[in-house]
């Protein structure tokens, strides 16, 4: 597929791609046949963050690309179910961002950045009505503002959403806008390498980008000061996960590679609710909603366990008995929340206790039920996607029977470390948004935190990105050829591996079981060190990866080329998991039960100094970014 | 609970290709994805196949099985006799890239053809307003998950490649009934969905809703009734007399 | 397997070479052909009824093919007279027109009839057999757009065919407060025609479906939503009312000619 850059204003449009048409622009470089671009800023990525970044990029007027690995449209945002988490306020008028900035930092268990959790709560409303203006048709309050529904650890009810499908919304209403607004997209093009240039100190800027097509496996360079990553996260690194393929840390690898800082990698939040049976859909996200909504979850002795392993930290604001619970979903003025409702860690956690003391159901998991509580009418309503889902996959009709479900790995709150306000990494124009950015949610996200967390940070990291490379005017780095070079060869290694070669395929299931067995939800020392001798060795084994077939549309190859990203996450995972040495959040060591005051105040820095896959992470710890004066009163 | 199932797949790219014999392991409860998948991780590493979500939610891994339009990964197994070969094909109205992989420009090109929603500005208070009963028409139709399965199977183009240019298909035809029952957009697409983008080639077969995955009454709820609504703006002498005369388009006043 | 030289719809240039026209394996050709069968049986039925010119009255009971019967040469009794006679041509053929028009039109003929008999497709993903296809872009089938046209005109059949059955609780000498098995089969054929009227998309349309605003006219959108739930069985009505009309033709015939006589119920 030819696509090229959008100079010399020919109107001719590539179908494939909407991109500008201009034959001159991708002439034969001077070493081999690369098709080069040049633009303002590039993001990588086009979920929610990576298409919301674009559009600001575009009104600050940038000349962006967004590059993405899937067709236009099936970013993995589509599978984002709940809502977007704004306190608009249209149901409770005393919901406003403190309230939601305060129960941000408190499931974070107070380890998020303040100022990214504070920019969030501010800017979600707007940002949410924002959609609306492109389009979105929000489900409707009776007075028809956007109507908003409870999720866990959410003091009011605040998600806006549609149905159980407002990710679905949320993409399709930014590629509209995207493709209205005439944005470059480069779809089915793979990322493999950021290039920078030497400055005066420090880690030098960027100066662009290397890519593959999928299609016909040929190069792209990508010429241009800014880069966006909002890659989204790594959760294919595990056997159970809610994540598609495109889920390998391919913006953490990139950032580490590039030379910028990851936190907070010891944070992986499982989901409480996943499907465990058939086989086939194993993970495959329950929503929330279902909670929400008042499904209860049960053991195989039928007793709503939840409600013993009410923590401490939430006491206050959980119903202690099943008639309070109940009498929640009509009166929550008076009643306090039901336990189901607690963070997603806490729930995780209790399924996780429940499974292992034997009293999980026959697929291991515990019941989720929602059939004996509310009429078949009002689930199909409130719960489309799922009803959809279980009959169609696993020939449950959860109008009549109650779910099967068990913890699957969910989302990283781990990420690139960025400024809170401009988003912009260590790396001098290399900006991270959404999933693939770190701090904004401590140690475990809230549900509905996430879409908003994309749409304000990605709007925030596009709009600088923007600014930034305004500012350069001329003075725009340049991209060494050797660097090039390097990159197609790094690239292409996998088909000169003759005999002997390992399978990607393999390699990936390997390091997949490692860490399922090893960093998952409930951790060890003596474990996470073994994750750590195991990752050295897949490490040691994907240095002879090979691929059969040639550079059309191999999937074989781009599992090789994404697998060593999955390799560095999962060792930064591992080595951040095995340094934290108390529970917290996402995170639950079995030696350290509890939280500690100490850890409390720290966040884990991972640097990958060799700047290849094969090399060594280091890890430093850093003080967390302390709260102003009038922001901690929001927590006596 | 497994058994070998036998498969026939389509290899091949645009010059040329065959449908292949492949014998794959496969457990209860799997999909059709999970088949292709277990070829490619086996026997066919360079096997290609989109796919995503493997959920029914993206619509990437759009085929033929046993010839009839499908996501792989909503096609279950136990729907067929365990000794029953499933062929699986790409879709065959759009040109193949590799395998199982096609180009589907032509969605993304028919795509940016559709003019944007336009809404007047927001209320004072800085929200917008709008009643649940006249938004929800418009929510049926953004279940779509474009996975262009009612492309696909639409004969209009499957059968007739000239049609191509000037024939936007079941999807896109949804995007302007969603766009014209919007209870807050301005702008008026009858003219445009009826000349440019071919709504009257539409013989309401019935395909589109028969293959679509989400169960959008296509053709019910948005094919048809946006037919009566160009009738209303092109072949209703009453409402166009009456729009002569009172120099007002009917859309204002509902 | 090469591509050969390269075809038209599923076979032309660049998408995948698969030589079957389908690859399905069901029996897809089951439903086309029972559709077209029925129609084809049901159509030359009726089309002998409307040309036979007689047997169509029997009193009280009038064929709803001939009704309203408006020539004078018309049966005695059956009529309204207000046009002269036009034999020996059958008087049905005035008003037969609209009744035809309005299902030729109906949008689930369409689906029927261009998969029977257009074969255009013939059956999903089987490739249909034309070089060509233009659809209702252009005359003759752009007409299909007056539907709405026919369906205001056959509420007026329906009222008629309605006075036809509530005249028909006579006996035959015309003494009212009397039923048979023909005044039920007059009944239930105008309910039919009604519920096929009613379930029409042109009707949903004009009740409610052009509007934009359903929250601004509760009125409307109850009756959209009404004619939303009889519109799901549009497709069933249609058969029912089609079939049933040739059915209560055959039974007036009967009777008419005698081959039978009417049940009486009191």
């Amino acid at each position: 597929m030819v696509s090229t850059g959008p100079t010399n204003g020919s109107d001719e449009r590539h179908p494939m791609t909407g991109n500008r048409m201009d034959s001159g622009d991708a002439a034969a470089h001077s070493w081999g046949e690369f098709e080069r671009h040049r633009y303002d800023v590039v993001v990588i990525g086009a979920g929610g963050a990576g298409l919301r970044a674009a559009v600001a990029a575009h009104d600050a007027g940038a000349r962006v690309a967004v590059v993405c690995k899937s067709l236009l449209g099936k970013a993995h945002t589509v599978m984002a179910e709940g809502g977007i988490a704004a306190s608009m306020g249209n149901l409770y008028p005393d919901d406003n961002w403190r309230v939601h900035f305060r129960d941000t930092m408190r499931g974070g268990k107070m380890l998020n950045n303040w100022r990214m959790a504070q920019l969030h709560a501010q800017e979600a409303p707007e940002r949410v009505l924002e959609l609306e203006d492109w389009g979105a048709l929000f489900d409707r309050t009776p007075d028809g503002l956007i109507s908003q529904r409870d999720f866990g650890g959410h003091r009011y009810a605040r998600l806006a959403h549609v149905g159980d499908r407002t990710g679905l919304e949320m993409i399709r209403t930014l590629q509209q806008h995207v493709v209205s607004l005439g944005i470059d997209v480069f779809m089915e093009c793979t990322v493999t390498d950021i290039f920078k240039a030497p400055a005066g100190r420090g880690p030098g800027r960027v100066s662009g980008a290397f890519a593959y097509w999928r299609e016909t496996g040929r190069f792209v360079v990508f010429e241009a000061p800014a880069v966006v990553l909002a890659t989204g996260g790594i959760g294919k690194s595990y056997q159970v996960t809610s994540n598609s393929w495109e889920y390998t840390g391919d913006g953490h690898a990139l950032a580490m590679r590039t030379g910028a800082s990851l936190i907070n990698m010891e944070f992986v939040q499982f989901h409480p609710t996943g499907m465990v049976w058939p086989p086939s859909v194993r993970g495959l996200l329950v929503t929330e909603s279902v909670r929400g909504d008042g499904g209860a979850l049960r053991n195989s002795e039928g007793q709503r366990f939840m409600f013993d392993y009410i923590p401490e930290y939430f006491k206050e604001e959980t119903a202690d008995s099943v008639e309070e619970a109940e009498g929640w979903y009509a009166d929550k003025k008076n009643n306090r929340r039901p336990p189901e409702l607690l963070p997603r860690d806490e729930v995780a956690r209790a399924i996780n206790s429940e499974i292992k003391a034997g009293r999980g159901s026959p697929h291991g998991g515990v019941y989720l039920d929602i059939a004996s509580r509310r009429d078949a009418e009002f689930i199909k309503r409130r719960l489309p996607s799922m009803y959809h889902q279980f009959k169609e996959l696993a020939d449950v009709d959860i109008t009549k029977e109650p779910m099967e479900v068990g913890p699957t790995c969910h989302y990283v709150m781990g990420g690139v470390e960025v400024d809170a306000d401009t988003e912009e990494s260590i790396v001098t124009g290399l900006y991270a948004a959404g999933e693939v950015a770190g701090g904004m949610h401590g140690s475990n996200r809230l549900g509905g935190n996430s879409l908003s967390d994309l749409l304000v940070f990605g709007r925030r990291a596009g709009h600088h990105a923007a600014y930034y490379t305004h500012r350069l005017r001329d003075d725009r780095p340049a991209i060494a050829e050797d660097d090039v070079r390097n990159a197609a060869d790094r690239a292409l290694a996998p088909f000169e591996i003759q005999d002997g070669g390992e399978n990607p395929y393999t390699i990936q299931k390997d390091l997949q079981d490692v860490m399922q067995r090893l960093v998952g939800i409930i951790r060890t020392a003596d474990e996470l060190s073994e994750a750590l001798v195991e990752i050295e060795r897949l490490k040691e084994r994907a240095k002879h990866l090979a691929v059969e077939g040639n550079r059309q549309y191999n999937p074989g190859w781009h599992l090789a080329i994404d697998l060593t990203n999955q390799l560095i996450v999962s060792e930064c995972i591992a080595k951040a998991a095995l340094e934290r040495k108390e529970s917290r959040g996402g995170h639950t060591r079995d030696d350290y039960p509890g939280p500690d005051d100490s850890w409390g105040q720290v966040n884990l820095v991972l640097t990958l100094p060799g700047g290849d896959f094969a090399s060594p992470v280091e890890l430093r710890h850093q003080p967390l970014p302390v709260m102003p004066g009038e922001l901690e009163e929001l927590f006596d | 609970m497994g058994y070998d199932l036998s498969m026939r797949v389509w290899r091949g790219d645009a010059g040329g290709g065959a449908l292949g014999d492949y014998t794959v392991a496969v457990e209860e409860g799997e999909v059709v994805l999970d088949a292709i998948h277990r070829l490619q991780a086996t026997q066919a590493g360079d096997l290609a196949v989109r796919w995503n979500c493997k959920a029914g939610k993206c619509g990437s891994c759009s085929a033929e099985v046993n010839g009839r339009p499908r996501l792989m990964c909503m096609t279950r197994l136990s729907d067929f006799d365990p000794a029953e070969t499933i062929t699986v094909t790409p879709v065959r109205t759009f040109p193949v890239i590799r395998d199982l992989v096609t180009d589907v420009s032509y969605n993304y090109e028919k795509a940016r053809q559709v003019p944007a929603v336009q809404l007047p500005p927001r209320d004072p208070d800085g929200k917008r307003r709008m009643m649940q009963q006249d938004v929800q028409r418009g929510q049926e139709f953004r279940k779509c998950i474009e996975c262009f399965l009612c492309q696909d199977v639409c004969h209009v183009i499957r059968d007739h490649e000239d049609n191509k240019p000037k024939y936007a298909g079941p999807r896109f035809f949804i995007r302007y009934a969603e766009l014209d029952m919007h209870p807050l957009d301005t702008t008026d697409r009858r003219k445009l969905a009826q000349d440019a983008a071919g709504l009257g080639m539409c013989n309401i077969t019935k395909c589109c809703t028969e293959v679509c995955p989400e169960g959008i009454k296509i053709t019910d709820n948005a094919i048809i009734p946006m037919k009566e609504r160009v009738v209303d703006r092109k072949y209703d002498p009453v409402t166009w007399l009456g729009s002569k005369i009172r120099r007002r388009d009917p859309r204002d006043e509902v | 397997m090469t591509q050969t030289e390269a075809g038209t719809g599923v076979r032309s240039r660049g998408r995948a070479s698969i030589e079957e026209r389908t690859l399905r394996r069901d029996r897809w050709w089951q439903t086309p052909l029972a559709y077209g069968l029925t129609l084809a049986v049901v159509g030359l039925y009726l089309l002998y009824a409307v040309l036979v010119n007689r047997n169509y009255y029997w009193e009280p009971y009038i064929s709803p093919m001939y009704s309203p019967c408006l020539t004078a040469n018309c049966v005695a009794n059956s009529g309204w007279g207000w046009f002269p006679s036009i034999s020996p041509v059958t008087p049905a053929l005035i008003i037969i027109v609209f009744p035809a028009g309005l299902r030729a039109t109906c949008y689930y003929y369409r689906k029927a009839y261009y998969r029977s008999f257009f074969l255009s497709p013939p059956a999903c993903a089987v490739a249909e057999p034309h070089k060509t296809y233009k659809g209702e872009s252009r005359f003759p089938m752009v007409v299909q757009n007056v539907h709405r046209y026919f369906f205001y005109i056959t509420l007026v059949f329906n009222a008629i065919l309605t006075y036809d059955a509530v005249i028909a609780f006579r006996d035959h000498q015309g003494n009212w407060g009397h039923m048979g098995l023909g005044t039920l089969v007059l009944l239930v054929n105008a309910v039919l025609l009604w519920l096929y009227n009613l379930s029409c998309h042109s009707c949903r349309h004009v009740v409610g479906g052009r509007l934009r605003h359903f929250s601004k006219h509760p009125v409307r959108y109850w009756l959209w939503s009404q004619a939303t739930r009889l519109n799901a069985r549009h497709a069933q009505i249609a058969w029912a009312s089609l079939v049933f009309v040739a059915l209560t033709d055959l039974y007036v015939r009967l009777v008419a000619s005698g081959t039978i006589s009417d049940v009486r119920f009191f």
